[in-house]
């Protein structure tokens, strides 16, 4: 490894021997799977013996495959829970916590709130998910509230009846979320000057004229992030719906991931679920080009 | 508007706003807030408050109701049954070696892109971060099958193998845009001196960058603390298992007993909510980068 002394232009190359150890690593953990399992999806295999080239034949089944269908369906309803809600929320929280609780209450007290809506960011998935799926059972918490005071007819089997099930997922979804994108929001509000809020203030712009017209443009670059990177985490859930659903019932909150979970591990139809999981890599590369094209213009305007 | 006319800059005009903006609005605003922090912390305060709850008690006195007395039976019972304490260091040790090897890994690839200035750097990073934010799902049959070609299936080194290099790819991108405005003149100095490349790396790069490569590691841990589906498909005996499987697993496990599963939850969510206390100013630092995954 050691190169001699008094090197600079010339052996510039050595320095490309410190990219080995995590080149081989990214080669044999990254890039060789994603190429095998492009391969995979135009075969069938059991995932024994030699797989059988089937052409596009998988893709073919995708087409008219109603689970599948169904699964990308519901990652689109998804987006309502992972992206809209929590950003929408996050915003109003972030500019409240920032320009009001902050100056009014202090700063620990803005973040102390900040850490609380943050905190079911950190959790394992499972670990809430055990948690939500006790709250949510049919003689759980949700349903003792609602029966305390009379209200047995709204009682529901949440997680059991293919009616509540999505909207109770959604539900622990938003738990989750918006912490994350209000984080990222009061980061973004500290690099906003604080003399256009005092201008605007004594302009007459009230709070809400002062979040549309002044909080809401200038984060943009936050917002844009956030839509992103939500938009990127809804085509990749997985843990929540194993742990709270399974996808059921009747596949009401059957999703991408679980499907190709469920088809690589327990039909074992691989090259299927490889199918499947390219649709998925396609789709996210797509979107993780627009956020890096995004990412390298804001680097360069500052 | 008709404010708008006011000279701005007027003591006057700040004695006149003053008590206005200081109104009984604020505490609405402070109360609403607070009751959406009650609502959103309520999940947590079940779990703590039904997991040392008596059975007979929760009978009784149902979910909502604080326990009467402290009792330690379904803590102790689900610890027991999951074997939790084996969970609670699988997962200790497979964070905590891949953050090591994850930091090691990132430092050496940043030193290359941030300082040596190596030709593609910017494709490397690109192909790094599209590489990570893919699903994992379209690289987990391959390691499923490599891992039991090579006898790796169901060994932690398996996941940390992983894990380390997953991680790596991130730490590489937030090391060498750290790395990028290291001051060049510190390690011309250093060449002057005699100093080799590796030298330089662990004498000069190294002390400066410690920080960042805490926060770095830091990272690594709670995230790879957190991963669920690489483990669940690679740890398949119950004394390879991370607390994150093991929560995943409940799920089909017979538990009719409501005050067992909230201590299963409490027990589940107790490391990475003490994780969280410690190092709550660096991990709500990370929350950008780590979203993308």
């Amino acid at each position: 490894m050691a190169t001699p002394s008094g090197a600079s232009t010339e052996d510039k190359r050595s320095y490309y021997l410190y990219l080995i150890p995590g080149a081989i690593g990214f080669i044999a953990i990254v890039l060789l799977p994603q190429i095998a399992n492009f391969a995979l999806s135009f075969t069938a295999w059991k995932g024994v013996g030699t797989p059988r080239f089937v052409g596009l034949q998988n893709y073919e089944k995708l087409l008219t495959d109603g689970q599948f269908w169904g699964s990308m369906s519901h990652t689109l309803l998804f987006v309502i829970s992972m992206t809209i809600i929590p950003v929408v929320l996050g915003l109003v929280l972030a500019a409240l916590l920032f320009d009001y609780i902050r100056d009014e209450f202090g700063e620990t007290v803005s973040s102390l709130f900040r850490a609380a809506f943050y905190l079911p960011q950190i959790l394992p998935i499972t670990a809430a998910g055990v948690l939500w799926g006790w709250i949510f059972n049919p003689v759980g918490v949700v349903n003792i509230i609602l029966r305390a005071p009379g209200l047995d007819g709204l009682a529901q089997n949440w997680l059991g009846d293919a009616t509540y099930a999505l909207p109770a997922v959604s539900l622990v979804i938003v738990w989750i979320q918006v912490g994350y994108c209000l984080v990222v929001f009061m980061a973004g509000l500290s690099r906003i000057d604080p003399a256009l809020y005092e201008a605007a203030e004594l302009d007459g712009a009230g709070w809400w004229q002062r979040l549309v017209t002044i909080t809401i443009p200038l984060l943009a670059p936050e917002i844009f992030v956030v839509v992103l990177t939500t938009l990127i985490a809804a085509l990749k859930v997985f843990a929540p719906i194993f742990v709270l659903t399974a996808g059921g019932p009747d596949n009401a909150t059957l999703v991408p991931s679980y499907l190709t979970y469920y088809h690589f591990f327990t039909t074992q139809r691989v090259g299927y679920a490889a199918s499947i999981a390219v649709v998925q890599t396609i789709l996210t590369i797509g979107l993780a080009v627009i956020f890096l094209r995004f990412q390298s213009s804001q680097a360069g305007k500052e | 508007m008709a404010d708008a006319i006011l000279n701005p800059g007027d003591a006057i005009d700040e004695a006149a706003y003053g008590p206005r903006k200081r109104g009984a609005g604020r505490w609405v605003v402070l109360a609403i807030l607070t009751l959406l922090l009650l609502l959103v912390l309520f999940p947590f305060f079940l779990a703590l408050s039904n997991s040392i709850k008596s059975t007979v008690d929760y009978a009784a006195n149902g979910p909502l109701s604080l326990p009467t007395s402290v009792d330690f039976t379904a803590l102790k019972k689900f610890w027991d049954v999951a074997d939790f304490g084996r969970k609670l260091l699988n997962s200790a040790i497979i964070s905590l070696v891949v953050a090591v090897f994850g930091v090691l890994i990132s430092l050496l690839n940043a030193y290359a892109i941030g300082i040596g200035k190596v030709r593609g750097s910017r494709v490397i990073l690109v192909v790094l971060l599209i590489g990570i934010m893919v699903p994992q799902e379209s690289i987990v049959y391959p390691l499923y099958y490599m891992a039991k070609a090579t006898g790796l299936y169901d060994t932690q080194l398996s996941v940390i193998i992983i894990f380390a290099v997953l991680q790596s790819a991130f730490g590489t991108y937030l090391l060498s845009s750290v790395l990028g405005s290291f001051p060049k003149e510190i390690i011309e100095a250093a060449e002057m001196d005699g100093a080799n490349r590796w030298q330089i790396l662990w004498q000069v790069v190294v002390p400066v960058l410690r920080p960042s490569l805490m926060v770095v590691g830091t990272f690594f841990f709670i995230w790879t603390w957190n991963e669920f589906l690489i483990p669940l498909v690679m740890l398949v005996s119950n004394n390879n298992q991370t607390v994150s499987v093991a929560m995943g697993l409940t799920r089909g496990q017979n538990m009719s007993d409501p005050t067992l599963q909230a201590a299963a939850s409490l027990l589940g969510m107790a490391p990475t909510l003490i994780f969280f206390l410690i190092f709550q100013r660096t991990l709500t630092r990370g929350v950008v980068v780590g979203a993308v995954k």
